[in-house]
């Protein structure tokens, strides 16, 4: 019990210093929120209206009180998923922005996700089995390589490939040709533009797996209780899956949570490059026009998924493996 | 970015390295234990080091590689690649070709600058927490450390970059740096447990050596594998992280980089105008430069790991 209390005391903790530090950011930078919105909106060099910055001021919600007292408000504000009006998207708030790109990024990266992980740990195991062989070797090589290779380049090569060169799938945006909705030609679409950033990130994400699988199953292998069953005479191919694979998989449950970070930050880029009306593309569309609120909104969902994540990870864990729970106790 | 682009792979980083015994350093003068012979003993190690010493030469004789200026608008813009122009022009009539050997640079300099910066906070908060391991100190700076590694780092870099208006390098190495110091500070402290109980340092406490002491000139020069393997891959991490701003429009705004040559080519549509070079070239130097030194860092784990060398 112990040690799923201590993991759920971490994730409210880690929480609450995300919070902090997404409440911190901005009041770290030199500027009045007001003011700069305002330049953005009238240019660079032009002379600032007092009066408009106070219109803006109060259009914000402007902070105003002790730094604790806007500390509270926010944080009130945050747990009714008030995250902020929208620079750009005005009259919409924030939390209404991200709602209408949400799913489009879940269902993307949720699908990548699920296929990288089933290939990756495939992969790896059976590389670790065959350790050394032809497959082994081509398979540490080629992931070693692409793991190196940039997302967003990789994302260029396709277009230019795949999209422009052979015209075989759209090149940018989520839909275009049928309206939204629960319908065949929708799906067939959006699926369609969906397919070349899915598989920019399924290019990638399955070598962190190829790899993690593969060290820790060679490492597994080498295990006095392998020694006993191969002693025992059982089949190769139980020992394989049943005994070294089944344990080497035990880390890849807890190293998915954190590896979900990594594909979202990755997302931005892909999804920027391919114009897919996701989160990511949000993000680098916030970067560009300055709007600091949703820019904000989205990092603290980023990091608040991936929080919750580990947390069902941890716990998970903690059910696999007795160790992890005696070990932590 | 991983480092951004390239988080801790998942399940490697749980183990740490099994360190060499201090007797194995006291016997460092067996000149097949050298340490760089070690790593160059490795092939991957080798073509890795060879690349990036030829990437370092570049970047240094730029003015006399690169045949125009990184910033020379005077030429036909947009042409596709040509003998006067290897790679072809961008809109600004810039020379491909010339910016990319001066990307180089930049490349290189966020790599070095946040590698090192990177890893001195890695160093300082794996090695106190370690040390102090069970006690309050270790305690909070456990929890920071998670709590960095939790937090998805390419997101936070471009939160934190886009509030700032003028954008130098010391600004991106700056944030770089202090968004990815964590795999490497918890594989740090993993160490200094293993080494903190062991006889020589026990010895060292009972010769009256104070902790920073024993920390830094007892424990520290027996993790020399570990720490430069930590460089290799923050500043891997770090390489990344800048081109992947740089693709989002938020490089440095003073100089030009592999990634920015990407954005500039992105922006304007080169890829439907047929300019493949201009977006192939720069991706292409950056993952070559990236690959060869995560084959450095195979090298480097023959350090720590002599079970690995028997190739």
């Amino acid at each position: 019990m112990r040690y799923f209390a201590r993991k759920v005391g971490f994730f409210v903790l880690t929480l609450w210093a995300v919070v902090t530090l997404n409440f911190m950011i901005p009041r770290l930078q030199p500027g009045d929120p007001a003011e700069l919105m305002v330049q953005n909106l009238v240019g660079k060099n032009a002379q600032l209206n007092r009066a408009q910055v106070e219109a803006m001021r109060d259009l914000l919600g402007a902070p105003s009180g002790s730094l604790f007292s806007q500390y509270w408000n926010y944080l009130g504000q945050l747990i009714q998923g008030n995250l902020g009006i929208s620079y750009t998207y005005f009259p919409y708030s924030v939390a209404e922005v991200i709602g209408m790109a949400f799913w489009w990024t879940v269902i993307l990266v949720g699908a990548v996700q699920v296929l990288s992980f089933a290939i990756g740990i495939l992969l790896g195991a059976f590389a670790a089995w065959r350790r050394n062989s032809r497959f082994d070797t081509s398979v540490t090589v080629i992931s070693t390589f692409v793991g190196t290779l940039q997302p967003f380049w990789i994302a260029l090569l396709l277009i230019y490939g795949l999209g422009y060169g052979l015209g075989w799938f759209p090149t940018a945006g989520g839909y275009e040709a049928s309206t939204p909705g629960f319908n065949g030609a929708f799906i067939y679409d959006a699926v369609s533009h969906a397919f070349l950033p899915a598989l920019t990130l399924m290019i990638v994400t399955p070598i962190g797996w190829i790899l993690g699988m593969r060290n820790t199953m060679i490492m597994n292998l080498g295990e006095d209780y392998i020694r006993l069953a191969r002693a025992k005479g059982l089949p190769d191919r139980m020992i394989a899956l049943r005994y070294a694979a089944r344990n080497a998989l035990l880390p890849s449950v807890a190293g998915f949570a954190l590896a979900l970070g990594g594909v979202l930050g990755g997302t931005i880029l892909v999804e920027t490059v391919f114009d897919y009306p996701g989160l990511g593309r949000l993000m680098g569309e916030a970067v560009g026009i300055k709007d600091y609120p949703l820019l904000q909104g989205l990092m603290l969902l980023t990091a608040v998924v991936t929080l919750v994540a580990n947390l069902i990870a941890d716990l998970l864990y903690g059910i696999l493996d007795p160790r992890a729970r005696r070990a932590a106790a | 970015m991983s480092s951004a682009q390239n988080p801790v792979l998942p399940g490697t980083s749980i183990s740490p390295a099994e360190p060499p015994a201090p007797e194995e350093q006291a016997a460092g003068s067996d000149v097949a234990d050298r340490w760089y012979r070690v790593v160059w003993s490795s092939k991957k190690a080798r073509v890795g080091i060879v690349v990036v010493a030829i990437y370092v030469l570049v970047a240094l004789l730029a003015p006399v590689i690169a045949p125009y200026g990184p910033t020379d608008g005077s030429f036909t813009p947009l042409t596709g690649p040509s003998a006067r122009h290897l790679l072809g022009t961008n809109v600004a009539g810039v020379d491909v070709f010339s910016q990319v050997i001066y990307g180089s640079r930049v490349s290189l300099l966020v790599g070095l600058l946040g590698g090192l910066l990177a890893t001195a906070i890695a160093l300082l908060i794996g090695l106190v927490s370690g040390y102090a391991e069970g006690t309050v100190v270790d305690d909070v700076l456990t929890f920071l450390t998670n709590t960095a590694l939790v937090i998805p780092v390419l997101p936070l870099i471009i939160t934190l970059v886009a509030y700032s208006d003028t954008r130098g390098i010391p600004l991106i190495v700056g944030v770089i740096a202090i968004t990815s110091w964590a795999g490497a500070a918890r594989g740090k402290r993993a160490q200094i447990i293993t080494l903190r109980n062991r006889d020589f340092v026990t010895a060292a406490k009972f010769s009256g050596d104070g902790t920073l002491r024993i920390i830094f000139s007892e424990i520290l020069p027996n993790m020399t594998s570990l720490v430069a393997a930590a460089f290799v891959g923050a500043a891997t991490g770090a390489i990344g992280a800048e081109a992947g701003l740089a693709v989002l429009g938020l490089g440095s705004s003073d100089s030009v980089s592999w990634g920015t040559i990407l954005y500039q080519a992105d922006a304007a549509g080169a890829i439907s105008q047929g300019l493949f070079a201009w977006v192939f070239v720069p991706g292409l130097v950056l993952a070559i430069l990236i690959t060869s030194m995560a084959f450095i860092n195979f090298g480097i784990d023959l350090l720590s790991n002599p079970h690995l060398r028997e190739d």
